[in-house]
């Protein structure tokens, strides 16, 4: 994974709340098995109507999601954070996230920064008033800026942690392989196994 | 110290602490399905890396798999691939998998409990937000993402921030014809969407010791629904009959130590929670959901809300968009609304007692002209035990279609889909926009209701039917 420290890019606000992940990525879009090209799934349903936020001309190139609360809720698919990612976006901006989706954003590289819902309201008027506006995300400092907005952002330390050094979990865990065996020892023997089957 | 259910549970399974750092949480079980595993075993294979226990882990094929002509090829080419990835990965990494066709093949959260490989005290995971299922035998089982099931394959752990808790505590009992989706339904209304958010919560209080095994999934089913990280329930005697004889139980020496050690899982009783929410039984009433997110929904003898009952501008908003998109108008009953398919099955009211239930409405009626049933079985082996019960020809001889085992139209992957525009009476778990197919409109209802709506082809509850004619024999 890349390191994340800073971000600056052009935003589209989102004025929905309750985007769940079906919104966000259709099931019938869930059948590739590859780890790419899910952008074609992004909002499936809202990118045919022509009035929708990401099919006008001034936010063509958008890096960064401004979103109504309780953005990602419902299913585990990743695959909705691959696809915001494979369509270009690198920060999600909400004052209230799925709370599947913010771990699988952390583990992809997809910044989701918690933010009050006031600065959410602020930055939608800021990039409806000129969607040139280009929005600083500093990962070190917690922050993010956009014309005269400068606010606050909430992530957990270990997330930032991870993605400020683009750590890859699997590896970390691997270095503690001692602790884990060590567990597996004192597991109780009436726990079940799925090997041998038994039906 | 005194704990509660879920922090005796977390704190058995913790591999390591650090201050500052999640928690890394031994997993238990690991149930794997072909949509969410690709790109986990393609990252195991590229680090090189093997499934560090096989024997903890488990895969079946559910969410793109047919629900006819089973015994052929998969006609959709993409689901096909997915399929067929899934039992080579499956192969290749030495994961046990019950494929189409297999009486533990069927939707992921239904196999584990059925096999008896769910069990109390355990850490089960999935990717699948349903995972939460699990709770109900007063384990901590949670989704997750696919990066997470590679982690999990790779080391058998997870790292995880530990959450805060929850009770949430039924008194009373529920009233006749209320069922346990109604309960979590009407619970979901009241606390909204995000009200769980961070926490695992335990259900508690009369009612719920009252439900069975499978009314108790369907509860802890739902849990994610309300955004709370895992449901679970105190094991209890429900919990110890309904294992006992399970495949995968504890036998001889080993029961009686696992039966010791179920029993001292419960919350202490004076153990606290982070926060509390107390429901009484005796107020929930046949329940239906009018909007898109499960949250929206109201009593079936209500009439659909309008925006202006709400006075969060969000809820507003919210509720202008998920009514047009409903095609419905406010102030409608909504035993009035017509409704074209009656969909019983999925994770959450797909299992034994959900196919007698409905049967039990629809023995000796017909599904009403112009709507169709689809009875889809949440596994194999709940199919199996229906036709043995001849439940299947009450379904056929009411006109409903008897399908065989997986998702199906709970998700829409399958060719099982609404057209758009159309209207379903679902006992799944969620209403969102196009979840059961593009311009699809869901209300989310129990198998009693879900029957009844079936015969009178509008939204219903058993209460609402004529009486079947009683042939009384004479002499009585
Ligand atoms: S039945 Fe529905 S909710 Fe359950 S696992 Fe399948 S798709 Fe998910």
């Amino acid at each position: 994974m890349d390191a994340f420290t800073q971000h600056i890019g052009t935003a589209a606000p989102l004025r929905r709340s309750n985007v769940d992940t079906d919104q966000i990525i259709p099931a019938v879009y869930l059948k590739r098995v590859t780890r790419t090209g899910f952008e074609d799934g992004l909002f499936a349903a809202w990118r045919n109507d022509p009035a929708f936020v990401l099919n006008q001309p001034e936010y063509e190139g958008v890096s960064v999601l401004v979103a109504g609360p309780d953005f990602g809720t419902g299913s585990s698919r990743e695959h909705a954070v691959w696809a915001l990612m494979d369509y270009g976006f690198r920060v999600v901006v909400s004052s209230r996230f799925g709370d599947i989706f913010r771990g699988n954003s952390g583990k992809a590289g997809l910044l989701a920064a918690l933010v009050e819902q006031d600065v959410v309201e602020k930055l939608w008027a800021t990039i409806e008033n000129d969607p040139g506006t280009k929005v600083t995300v500093d990962l070190e400092h917690k922050t993010l800026s956009a014309g005269d907005i400068s606010a606050p952002f909430e992530i957990d330390d270990y997330t930032r942690y991870r993605l400020l050094n683009g750590l890859d979990d699997v590896g970390i865990t691997l270095s503690h392989e001692a602790d884990i065996t060590a567990y597996e020892a004192t597991r109780p023997a009436f726990k079940p196994a799925t090997l041998p089957a038994k039906a | 110290m005194s704990r509660t259910l879920s922090e005796k549970v977390w704190d058995a399974h913790v591999v390591r602490h650090a201050d500052g750092e999640p928690d890394l949480l031994y997993i238990d079980l690991h149930l794997v399905h072909e949509v969410t595993s690709p790109q986990a075993f393609d990252g195991l294979r590229l680090a090189g890396r093997k499934v560090r226990r096989p024997d903890l882990t488990i895969a079946t094929e559910d969410h793109n798999v047919p629900t006819l002509d089973v015994d052929k090829p998969i006609a959709d080419l993409t689901s096909r691939t997915q399929v067929e990835t899934l039992r080579k990965n499956a192969a290749e990494f030495g994961v046990r998998i019950h494929t189409l066709g297999d009486p533990d093949q069927g939707v992921v959260h239904v196999i584990g409990p059925q096999l008896g490989l769910t069990q109390p005290g355990m850490t089960v995971v999935c990717g699948d937000s349903h995972t939460s299922t699990h709770g109900a035998f007063g384990a901590i089982a949670f989704g997750i993402g696919t990066s997470e099931v590679e982690h999990v394959l790779a080391t058998q752990t997870l790292m995880q921030a530990r959450p805060k808790t929850m009770a949430v505590t039924v008194d009373g009992v529920l009233p006749d014809g209320v069922s346990a989706k109604d309960l979590v339904l009407s619970l979901i209304a009241q606390v909204g969407t995000g009200g769980g958010q961070g926490y695992i919560v335990e259900y508690r209080g009369e009612a719920i010791r009252a439900l069975s095994m499978e009314a108790r999934m369907t509860i802890c089913n739902m849990s994610i629904e309300w955004g709370a990280k895992a449901g679970m329930i105190a094991p209890d005697e429900t919990t110890f009959a309904y294992l006992k004889d399970k495949p995968h139980a504890p036998q001889g020496v080993d029961w009686e130590a696992a039966v010791e050690y179920w029993k001292s899982l419960a919350t202490d009783d004076d153990a606290t929670f982070d926060r509390e929410v107390v429901l009484r039984a005796e107020d929930v009433a046949p329940f239906v959901t009018w909007g898109t997110n499960p949250g929206q929904g109201v009593p079936l003898s209500a009439n659909v809300p309008s925006p202006d009952d709400f006075d969060n501008p969000n809820d507003k908003i919210a509720a202008e968009r998920a009514l047009e998109y409903m095609g419905l108008t406010a102030g409608t009953p909504l035993r009035e609304v017509k409704v074209d398919t009656v969909f019983l099955g999925s994770c959450t009211n797909g299992r034994i007692e959900d196919l007698r239930a409905a049967a039990g409405v629809l023995a000796g009626r017909k599904v009403a002209e112009g709507t169709r049933m689809l009875v889809v079985p949440g596994s194999g082996r709940v199919l199996l035990q229906a036709e043995s019960e001849g439940l299947d020809q009450i379904f056929k001889d009411a006109g409903a279609e008897w399908r065989g085992a997986g998702c199906s139209m709970c998700l829409g992957m399958n060719p099982d889909q609404l057209a758009p525009g159309e209207r379903s009476a679902s006992t799944s778990n969620r209403n969102f926009e196009g979840r059961q197919g593009k311009g699809g409109r869901t209300h989310l209802v129990s198998p009693l209701v879900a029957a009844a709506t079936a015969v009178t082809g509008t939204l219903a509850a058993p209460a609402d039917l004529e009486p079947l004619d009683v042939v009384v024999p004479e002499n009585v």
